[in-house]
């Protein structure tokens, strides 16, 4: 194991062998704590905090100085005192303990069991802030999923390996669209071994119920692990939490030669938490007082999917976030945005003409689609097609908003016609039920039809051999 | 020379009793030895950006200067490498630890065992200095390597042979009056000091890229700097591996700074399958990779604009044409402003370092195309093309305008444009080149005398077209008269047709400037007829009907060896289907 993963064989520094209780703590100030007259902590040192009243709290070494620690307290710091508090320096960096048990277990942000099981006893623990991947071991992602949804398999395709997140607002059906795609999540012609892992960061226990009950009708909850922290608890573990998810997943995926898929929500809390610490520490802020770092550390979590060079297993990730303010430019998923390898765009304006699942593809995008699609993977026309839907569906909205000044009547004929073919494909090709899984030709079938409606020459993006072979029917009278 | 750390916070550090020490120097930390450069000092205690995650270390743990400051080693074996941002070979460090990084892990950037087969061309007993070739070595099928006399070694001649050599051999000497310096294949350079030259160039041969927009409309010259603003999702990098894969450059160098690892795996695999529309070699055999993904430590991401720079500024010594595509420079510049806000410095705009604008216009300035510092007078480029990632798109924030002051080029990426799949998204109408003055006269030798015309004229189209667009706003396209239709009938052409270039096809991906030329003519061509037949009463609609338009439509797939016929021939039915509407109109 170590010698397979390298990551257990990351040297770990010394420490002392028993760890002392200091009674010298002396300012606590929002989530941290300052710890005096100490050994040298080491950067990144779990501690353990005893409260005046015996209750345990973790927490970790942010900044380490001769003889002062601050100390980042997971959980709310309210009940501790400055001389009666104790701090235990533990001498190791966060782990969690990883065996094939993690299957089927519901664990806390920290990753302690929340389901009334017992602790996962295994002598491999891995640290959960994982060494950077290599990325000349990096393999390049290029197994088409299907995920059954139209827009997301035709317009932007999923592949192994991805990091592709739902970008939703509040009151929107990301939940519901993330657990249609999990549900769905095929590869073509093959039976390989599957997991999930489910992290959650300040979402409410309604919301993960949903997810867990999701899980298990589809009988996926035994292949699931899902590390939750809600909103009720403590949000300093949020911060901690997706590193736990996908510390779990890379031993799946990487050990056990499982297809992981990942869902972590909602990446927005993640933010949030982080931003208290930074705030905590007189931090110089960056965009709307989050840390200068957020792009950094952001990447530390979503750069952990991919697939190895000789390893069965791989890592896909869904994260979910909500943009405050349905604002896109906000940081949170500016930088996501800059950092994951495309966007599924939850729209408002669809979801109010009731149009599930409400993905508008035009601010949507997936880089890996390139590889994943054409010939042997998906189908031939793929490309093409694509590219014309989303040519005629941006000319048709365009034209929608110009019909409602002038009047349909003051359109050219072909304007019209993408008019036409821009409610088609909302009503048509967007629209699906929340329990309808369409094949890739299913919906490519779809697509062919309202492009047909066009003639040859304004559809430019597809080959002629293409229109010839697919062409549903001739085109729209008149042209 | 010793000291220990007194305090650790991120990847910054501060290290106590480091006396004589100098700005710069590298020093190596704790028990691992975690690799660092010292960017601060104060007495004996010195402030180190650490370039590895700092997890585990504590006050007291050793740090020892090594004396020298951040350099990169320049020999033959660069090409076809992938490097960390400290010029750490991934694939050696792979091959060590596995497939994840792990701390402290050193391996020599280029390998010392391979043996070179070493030319010799300069002659025992002459008198060589900087930049002097003393032979060359065939690195890889494309590329003649010239082994050079470092900057600063002066002397006689001695010892030279031909011969196989490592790189830590000695393949003579130059002796001088202070001694006798042996020459090797390789040798450093500082990282931070750009590498001297006798003479910079005016800007005046073009860069071919191959993409339609940009040699037509916005092109760069040889040694000439680019910047690619542009939100996410609108085709940087897409942008930036078209430049990679199909400009003329002898050289590309390539630095991931700070992006996707999985995009630089898209390069490592599609590179080598790629052939260079000239040599017909793989297009890897040019390339030199600098990956610093965005989950590598952020010092290191800070160094790797600086290792990318350097290493193209050698083969531009050589006398090569090298291409550096720096993406993403805003992750440069984030990672100054993650160590200036631990550094606890006064911030400028935005959290920014005050210093920002003056680091990226010194990058930019290492761009030009020069007279290397030698006896030949051998002349060679390094241009620089960087991307801009701006939050939110917005070009008003520091990097972006910092960038704008600088670089010559600027291609501006349209979120519009990108979310109806028009790529490359770069917008027309807000784009410009500088070099175009300084270029003309070479397109019109090189290529026509009509090319700057024709580019001219479809600008200024493309510029009526937005004009006309306002009015159809408020009006609709109907009230337009039909002689402003065929304005926007060829407008669309232009954008439709000759703008918009798939990188994913296996012929329109590269488009010769012949074919360029070619295009524009025909489309600019079909537009004059369609005005003629316009004046003569016949309708937009009668001419958007005509079978050659489907033709045209379709110029972009007609593959390089059949240019000159289908093109002839496409002009000739153009022709003839504009006359039989004319004359059927006056029938």
């Amino acid at each position: 194991m170590a010698a397979k993963n390298g990551k257990t064989a990351k040297a770990a520094p010394e420490f002392p062998e028993v760890p002392v209780d200091y009674r010298t703590v002396d300012r606590v100030s929002g989530p941290l704590l300052f710890v005096r007259e100490i050994d040298n902590a080491a950067y990144g040192e779990i501690v353990e905090i005893t409260l005046p009243s015996g209750e345990r709290r973790q927490g970790q070494v942010l900044d380490s100085r001769k003889g002062l620690a601050i100390v980042q307290v997971f959980g709310p710091t309210m009940g501790m005192s400055v001389e009666q508090t104790s701090v235990k320096f533990l001498g190791e960096v966060a782990t969690l303990a990883v065996s094939n048990e993690l299957l089927g277990r519901v664990f806390n942000g920290l990753g302690e069991p929340r389901d009334g099981g017992p602790r996962i006893v295994s002598s491999t623990r891995l640290e959960i802030v994982g060494n950077a991947m290599n990325p000349y071991s990096r393999e390049e992602p290029s197994e088409f999923i299907q995920t059954g949804i139209s827009t997301i398999d035709v317009n932007n395709t999923l592949v192994r390996g991805q990091k592709l997140p739902l970008f939703s607002g509040a009151g929107l059906p990301h939940n519901q669209v993330a657990a249609q795609i999990v549900r769905q999540a095929k590869l073509r012609n093959s039976s390989e071994g599957f997991a999930v892992v489910f992290g959650a960061m300040g979402i409410t226990s309604e919301e993960a119920n949903f997810f867990l009950k999701e899980f298990e009708t589809t009988g996926a909850l035994e292949r699931t692990v899902a590390f939750l922290n809600l909103s009720s608890d403590p949000s300093m573990e949020r911060v901690v939490t997706p590193r736990m998810a996908l510390t779990a997943a890379e031993y799946l995926a990487y050990e056990e030669d499982l297809h992981v898929l990942v869902v972590l929500t909602d990446m927005t809390s993640y933010c949030e938490a982080l931003r208290e610490v930074s705030a905590a520490r007189d931090e110089v802020p960056g965009r709307r007082g989050y840390p200068g770092y957020l792009y950094t550390d952001l990447a530390t979590i979503y750069e952990r999917a991919g697939k190895i060079h000789g390893r069965k297993g791989s890592i896909t990730q869904l994260p979910i976030l909500t943009m405050p303010a349905d604002d896109v430019t906000h940081p949170i998923p500016d930088l996501t945005g800059y950092i994951t390898e495309g966007q599924v765009y939850l729209s408002r304006d669809l979801q109010r003409k009731g149009i599930y699942p409400p993905i508008d593809v035009l601010p949507s995008l997936s880089r890996l689609m390139g590889q994943g699609i054409g010939k042997d993977r998906t189908r031939e026309d793929h490309r093409g097609v694509s590219d014309q839907l989303f040519a005629a569906y941006a000319t048709g909205k365009d034209q929608r908003a110009l019909s409602a000044i002038v009047g349909e009547e003051a359109l050219g004929p072909i304007d019209r016609l993408a008019l036409k073919a821009a409610d088609r494909y909302e009503r048509e090709f967007v629209t699906q039920r929340p329990d309808e899984d369409r094949t890739i030709d299913e919906s490519l079938r779809i697509a062919w039809d309202i492009l047909s409606d066009f003639p040859d020459a304004e559809l430019k993006r597809i080959r002629p051999e293409f229109l010839q072979q697919y062409r549903a029917h001739p085109p729209a009278a008149g042209l | 020379m010793a000291g220990v750390v007194g305090r650790v916070s991120g990847p910054v550090v501060i290290a106590e009793g480091l006396d004589e020490s100098r700005m710069y120097d590298v020093v190596r930390v704790g028990t691992l030895g975690l690799v660092g450069e010292i960017i601060r000092l104060v007495g004996g205690t010195a402030t180190v950006q650490v370039y590895e995650d700092t997890t585990g270390l504590r006050p007291g743990d050793p740090v020892e200067n090594t004396g020298a400051a951040l350099s990169v080693e320049l020999g033959p074996g660069l090409l076809t490498s992938i490097y960390d941002g400290v010029q750490r070979p991934l694939d050696a460090i792979q091959k060590n630890v596995g497939d994840f990084i792990t701390r402290g892990t050193v391996a020599p950037p280029l390998d010392e065992t391979k043996r070179w087969e070493f030319t010799a061309t300069a002659k025992t007993g002459a008198e060589v200095g900087p930049g002097t070739i003393l032979g060359t070595v065939q690195e890889t099928s494309l590329i003649l390597h010239k082994i050079l006399v470092p900057p600063g070694i002066r002397g006689t001649l001695r010892q030279l042979a031909s011969g196989t050599y490592t790189i830590r051999e000695p393949i003579g000497s130059a002796t001088s009056g202070t001694g006798s310096t042996p020459l090797f294949l390789a040798h450093r350079w500082v990282v931070r000091i750009p590498r001297p030259v006798a003479q910079k160039l005016p800007p005046d041969i073009p860069l071919v890229t191959g993409q339609r927009v940009i040699d037509s409309f916005f092109p760069v010259a040889k040694g000439g700097t680019a910047c690619i603003p542009g939100p996410f999702g609108s085709g940087k990098t897409v942008c930036q591996q078209q430049l990679a894969k199909w400009a003329d450059s002898d050289i590309v160098v390539y630095v991931g700074c700070g992006e996707r690892g999985n995009e630089m795996t898209e390069v490592l695999a599609t590179f080598p399958n790629l052939v260079d529309p000239k040599s017909k070699k793989p297009l890897m055999e040019r390339t030199v990779l600098i990956a610093n993904t965005s989950n590598m430590p952020v010092a290191a991401r800070e160094a790797s604009v600086y290792t990318g720079i350097t290493i193209a500024e050698y083969y531009r010594d050589m006398g090569y044409d090298v291409a550096l595509m720096a993406d993403s420079t805003s992750r440069w510049a984030e990672a100054m402003r993650e160590i200036s806000g631990r550094l606890e410095e006064m911030p400028g705009e935005e959290g920014y370092p005050a210093y920002l604008g003056r680091r990226v216009a010194e990058f930019y300035e290492r761009a030009g195309r020069v007279v290397a510092l030698s006896p030949d007078g051998r002349r060679g480029s390094v241009t620089v093309v960087g991307a801009v990632s701006p939050p939110g798109g917005d070009t008003s924030e520091p990097v972006s305008q910092n960038t704008l002051r600088v670089a010559r080029v600027f291609w501006a990426l349209d979120a519009a444009l990108a979310s109806r799949r028009h790529f490359p998204s770069i917008n027309w109408l807000q784009s410009y080149s500088l070099y175009v003055p300084d270029l003309a006269a070479w397109y019109r030798k090189e290529l026509s005398g009509e090319f700057i015309t024709l580019r001219q004229r479809a600008l200024e189209i493309l510029q009526k077209e937005a004009e006309l667009q306002e009015i159809v706003q408020l009006v609709g396209v109907d009230a337009l008269p039909e002689r402003e239709k065929a304005t926007l009938d060829v407008a669309r052409m232009l954008r439709e047709d000759y703008l918009q270039q798939s990188a994913y096809d296996a012929v329109d991906t590269y488009s010769s400037i012949q074919k360029q030329l070619r295009m524009l003519r025909a489309i600019l061509a079909f537009g004059d007829r369609e005005q003629e037949a316009i004046e003569k009463g016949a309708t937009v609609q009668q001419l958007q009907r005509l079978p050659v338009r489907t033709k045209l439509s379709r110029m972009k797939w007609v593959p390089e060896a059949e240019l000159g016929a289908q093109f002839d021939q496409i002009e000739l039915e153009v022709s003839g289907a504009v006359a039989a509407v004319i004359s059927a109109g006056a029938a």
